[in-house]
């Protein structure tokens, strides 16, 4: 009975998400068109609201053509690499202390980690498979700038773990009942979110797709469907870094008043509408730029967060 | 450095969530067009009714693309074309055959919306082109001021310092 009803929340969860990344890509649009002092798509249904059922059947009745030169096999699973990882991902974020797909792995946080680093073989192999330079260069770009933003985004939540004492995201959630992380773990939380970016690849740090000198970067190859799914996986991976730092530093589910689910919700929406105004507002590095940032300022910064808490904690007890 | 300017720019960026957007609506909202715009062209008459247009190809000649087609008619004392073409798919909408025209006969109006789904509708034939009116220019009469029909009627001698438009 219980594996049951995990099971039919677990689709539920995942519906969800799909349905509220695809949605994203409109409320995206919207956004940049009033930060651009436009309006964005706004004729489909109430607003633009059936931007996105538009799009679903543009996108679907596109040719799907897998190029000649490709490698089929590798080509073909690619996008769905990128998507099954970041889905996974979901599987370990409690939004509330009973709604949640596992809410009480041990390793929970790890389980994220490992995930969002699975999730660059899907666009290395996407960019390997196409077997065409623009698709390799973005690949490439995306293997580097996962492996050095990823070295400081573990340091960075190590903080959050050592003040926890678990890496059970339940229980770093009911740790900050009293305290959000973000005040303790400021240094943390600002590089946990420099790195999720990098992650989600997302403007500034969007180097692997990088439109005006790679064409489209590792997807430059992919059509309809394929296409369509790494964009989602995209989406669904900003809303994944945007729960993430929500329950690593601003306290999950906690707060007054509301539902918890609300306040999850809410405080995970205002994390995602930050990313697009990052989107909206900075340049993109040069890729020089951004490895520099990594190794030379990121990873720094991060073990000395690591060390200060380290010794505070010594102090205090 | 860079943080602040980043997150100053992004602070920026943001406030222009509060900003009038500039967008135009277009088909419900309709901009707003100066009347010297320059847009689909029509064939005027004289404050008599007549056509003005004398068949002087001028504007045939100076058009760019070349997308004016007209004759003559062969009726003695009429001067107006026997057929006038126009191809809007071709025409680029410069506005030379109105600075062209000595009779101010082909003007150039506000009006854009001409979307057709056959391209062969684009072609615009005399009766497509000519109205009943004056157009830009009320008070023009060609034949008045250069003399042509001044025997058929019992008008004053034409002073030569008036013959422009
Ligand atoms: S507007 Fe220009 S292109 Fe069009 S008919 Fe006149 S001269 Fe030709
Ligand atoms: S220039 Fe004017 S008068 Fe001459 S043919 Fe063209 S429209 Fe007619």
């Amino acid at each position: 009975m219980t594996i049951v009803l995990t099971l039919l929340e677990a689709i539920f969860i995942l519906l969800s998400i799909v349905i509220a990344a695809a949605t994203l890509t409109w409320v995206e649009r919207r956004l940049l068109g009033f930060w651009q002092d436009r309006l964005g798509p706004n004729r489909v249904g109430w607003e633009g609201t059936l931007q996105i059922v538009a799009d679903m059947v543009k996108i679907f009745f596109k040719q799907d053509w897998t190029p000649p030169f490709a490698d089929k096999i590798i080509f073909t699973i690619a996008p769905a690499i990128v998507m099954a990882t970041v889905l996974m991902g979901f599987a370990v974020i409690p939004f509330t202390t009973h709604f949640g797909i596992d809410l009480n792995l041990n390793i929970g946080l790890l389980f994220f980690l490992g995930m969002t680093s699975l999730s660059v073989y899907g666009v290395v192999l996407a960019g390997w498979a196409s077997n065409s330079k623009f698709s390799l260069l973005g690949g490439m770009r995306a293997a580097a700038q996962m492996i050095s933003y990823e070295v400081f985004m573990g340091l960075a939540v190590t903080g959050v773990v050592m003040l926890t004492g678990s890496f059970n995201l339940t229980d770093i959630v009911q740790a900050q009942t009293h305290l959000w992380f973000v005040v303790p773990q400021f240094l943390g939380f600002v590089l946990f979110l420099i790195a999720g970016i990098a992650e989600a690849h997302r403007l500034p740090f969007d180097l692997p797709e990088g439109e005006n000198e790679l064409g489209a970067g590792f997807h430059t190859e992919y059509s309809s469907m394929k296409f369509g799914m790494f964009f989602v996986g995209e989406y669904a991976g900003i809303i994944l870094i945007s729960m993430m730092t929500v329950v690593l530093y601003f306290g999950g589910w906690n707060g007054p008043i509301f539902p918890p689910v609300v306040w999850f919700l809410f405080k995970s929406t205002g994390f995602i509408i930050f990313f697009i105004l990052l989107r909206a507002a900075l340049p993109r590095p040069r890729y020089d730029q951004l490895m520099a940032y990594g190794w030379k300022l990121m990873l720094p910064l991060s073990l000395l967060n690591l060390a200060v808490t380290g010794a505070a904690m010594l102090a205090w007890s | 450095m860079y943080i602040y300017s980043a997150l100053r720019t992004c602070w920026l960026t943001f406030l222009h969530l509060f900003h009038r957007t500039v967008t135009v609506q277009y088909p419900e909202q309709k901009p707003y067009l100066s009347p010297r715009y320059r847009g689909r062209i029509i064939l005027t008459r004289d404050p008599d009714g007549e056509e003005r247009c004398v068949s002087c190809h001028l504007c045939a000649a100076v058009c760019p693309v070349d997308c004016i087609d007209l004759q003559k008619t062969c009726k003695p004392d009429d001067w107006s074309p026997e057929y006038f073409r126009i191809n809007f798919s071709r025409c680029i909408f410069c506005g030379f055959c109105e600075e062209a025209c000595p009779t101010s006969a082909i003007q150039l109006i506000p009006d854009f919306e001409m979307s057709e789904y056959s391209r062969q509708n684009l072609v615009y034939e005399k009766e497509n082109l000519l109205i009943s009116g004056t157009g830009k220019v009320p008070d023009y009469n060609f034949y008045r001021v250069s003399g042509v029909r001044a025997t058929n009627t019992n008008a004053e001698p034409v002073s030569p310092h008036r013959l422009l438009p």
